[in-house]
């Protein structure tokens, strides 16, 4: 499709990607209006509004939403814009309300959305309270898996099932390690950014061969670290992440696996077992965890659950998640050339409380502004996006392991660790949103 | 975590006599604990990391909230939590060639001022200052603001810091990587 001279379909080929992809204000534009509104976007989570009147204010793309459990009970996403001037009704990130007043003029409307009162009703030819139109909108669709709450801008298209798929086993697979099966979001948000375009985010976590640039210094700092210095667990957890970012590229290529499904999502597999991470079987918090989840679903069931050793599953367009330490990232797009990152963390309803401890020391590692491990993402992605400025060298290489992908039995593709198939995968969805 | 181990020598600082106590009383005076925050600033500036990381007891905490008046590290996700061993790794990456987010290297000038004394547990003492800090890095320029909690210890003339606690004005913002110590 041609759009103000843009050929789409030809900025993506087989093993390389147009810059303008990346650098083209135009081309973001466009990616707002044809992938954020209308693919499945992760919003947030069930805990995030457990009773009515719990709100929680996050973007779909560029467009400002609400996540609220309505009198009624029922979770809904809201367009956060007054239907009188336009203006922002919930300002807070988050909160409870009994019903929402805009600043403007008062306007006010319930947690359904529903308009409940305005100020000089009989100014109005009609009464706008019975107007539906007149209410903060319901997004198109939302749906809900297992907790996690998303929404669709697009009345048509594919349900949340068949959006996510196979990957929704990622999604089993963080909430079955909770022994009740249920998660909550707690821990507080980081909440970084940088100058690089949002694609750079998700192409980097499912990105094996980067770490042993990219975080070559902290790899090799971990690596020389005394471990008979004091830690309370900090140290710790942060310097087996550190160490384990610096496997060889034969672990990446032999062990790991990374595998791609429609609609361009992936995650790989066999990065870490707990036993590299938490050292699980010496960690008396983790034994009573395994006792909690044996107890709560049988040995058998524990081990197989625990067996799974997923690293980063991303759902295109915008979400990333890791079940083992229950971490989620979601990808703001802000401009062409600036995102942000909010990341939140899970707790495990049942597991011994002490198992979050972890969660949040792992969370500071590797989704911390001040991590010395994600610091140099950050700036890396920002060289790419400054980089790309040259306008010589149209195109980017993504021809790692090109054509390489083997058919896998989950209904996706297989590569190794080392592979670029998540990217081209990724931009088979982009080229289908963006021509569709 | 089965293999953390803590030191035996947890506290590096022998038990005071009534004599000590009232010797750290008469150091521990503000000009002197200003003092030695003023100098610690300048390490920093100066880039001594190491000299800085010297500063440091044995068992010390290095804490950046991410939300203003945290209560817990364990709880939250803070911007950063180093015990000890983390913080030793954190200023050797520092001086690796590779650090791509120190390439080039910030360059920072810090102010300290408000400086609050007042005696804390087991001999050691509580110090409140705040502080302005611009970072200059590749053509930008971020103003940093914030209060800080130093636990300090007396180590012969001077002190040692057993805990640190930054807490920044902005803590809770979107905020860009953050590769410089407070």
């Amino acid at each position: 499709m041609t759009t103000t001279g843009l050929d789409l379909g030809s900025l993506v080929r087989g093993e390389r990607v147009h810059r303008r992809v990346y650098a083209d204000p135009a081309v973001f534009d466009l990616e707002m209006a044809r992938i954020f509104s209308r693919a499945w976007i992760y919003v947030g989570h069930e805990s995030q509004v457990r009773r009515a009147g719990d709100y929680y204010a996050t973007r779909i793309g560029r467009e400002p939403v609400v996540l609220v459990r309505s009198e009624d009970g029922r979770v809904r996403v809201l367009r956060n814009r007054c239907a009188h001037r336009g203006a922002l009704v919930v300002a807070d990130e988050r909160g409870h309300a009994a019903d929402f007043r805009c600043a403007y003029h008062g306007w006010t409307y319930r947690t359904d959305g529903s308009l409940l009162a305005v100020p000089l009703p009989q100014g109005y030819a009609a009464a706008p309270t019975a107007d539906p139109a007149l209410g903060l909108q319901a997004v198109a669709r939302s749906a809900s898996y297992r907790g996690f709450v998303f929404a669709s801008l697009a009345a048509d298209g594919p349900d949340l099932a068949t959006f996510l798929g196979r990957v929704a086993s990622s999604l089993d697979d963080m909430v079955e390690r909770a022994p009740d099966d249920a998660l909550e979001v707690a821990g507080g948000v980081f909440k970084h950014a940088y100058d690089g375009n949002w694609k750079l985010y998700l192409e980097n976590l499912n990105d094996g061969v980067h770490p042993n640039a990219v975080h070559q210094s902290s790899v090799e700092a971990a690596r020389a670290q005394d471990d008979t210095v004091v830690t309370d667990g900090a140290g710790e957890i942060a310097v087996r992440q550190m160490r384990q970012n610096g496997a060889a590229y034969g672990f990446w290529e032999k062990e790991v696996g990374l595998f791609t499904f429609p609609f361009g999502h992936s995650y790989l597999s066999d990065y870490h077992t707990d036993e590299k991470l938490v050292a699980a079987k010496r960690d008396p918090v983790f034994a009573d965890y395994i006792a909690a989840l044996e107890r709560a679903k049988g040995r058998e069931r524990a081990r197989a659950i625990l067996s799974v050793g997923r690293w980063n599953t991303n759902l295109y367009p915008n979400c990333s998640f890791m079940s083992q330490f229950r971490q989620l990232r979601i990808v703001h797009p802000i401009a062409v050339d600036r995102t942000e990152v909010h990341t939140f963390n899970f707790r495990m309803r049942g597991a011994p409380a002490r198992m979050f401890h972890d969660t949040i020391r792992f969370a500071n590692v590797v989704n911390g502004t001040g991590s010395p491990v994600l610091t140099d993402d950050l700036e890396t992605y920002g060289r790419i996006q400054a980089g790309l400025q040259a306008q010589g060298p149209e195109w980017i290489n993504t021809a790692r392991q090109f054509a390489r992908e083997r058919p896998d039995q989950g209904g996706g593709h297989v590569s190794d660790g080392t592979s670029e198939a998540h990217i081209r995968n990724m931009f088979a969805a982009w080229v289908q949103y963006m021509t569709a | 975590m089965a293999s953390r181990r803590r030191s035996k020598s947890a506290r590096p600082v022998r038990r005071a006599p009534t004599g000590r106590a009232a010797s750290l009383r008469a150091r521990a005076t503000p000009a002197a604990v200003e003092r030695f925050l003023v100098d610690e600033a300048r390490l920093l500036d100066e880039r001594r990391f190491e000299d800085w990381l010297a500063l440091f007891t044995a068992d010390a905490t290095y804490w950046v909230p991410s939300e203003p008046g945290q209560a817990d590290p364990l709880e939250t996700i803070s911007l950063i939590y180093d015990d000890r061993r983390l913080l030793e790794t954190r200023v050797r990456r520092l001086r690796h060639p590779a650090i791509h987010a120190q390439t080039p290297p910030s360059r920072t000038t810090r102010l300290i001022g408000n400086v609050i004394v007042a005696p804390a547990a087991a001999g050691a003492i509580a110090a409140t200052s705040t502080f302005q800090m611009v970072e200059y890095r590749r053509d930008k320029q971020r103003l940093w603001a914030g209060r800080a909690h130093h636990v300090l210890v007396p180590a012969g003339p001077t002190f040692r810091i057993r805990a640190k606690r930054i807490d920044l004005v902005n803590c809770d913002s979107v905020l860009d990587g953050i590769s410089v110590l407070f």
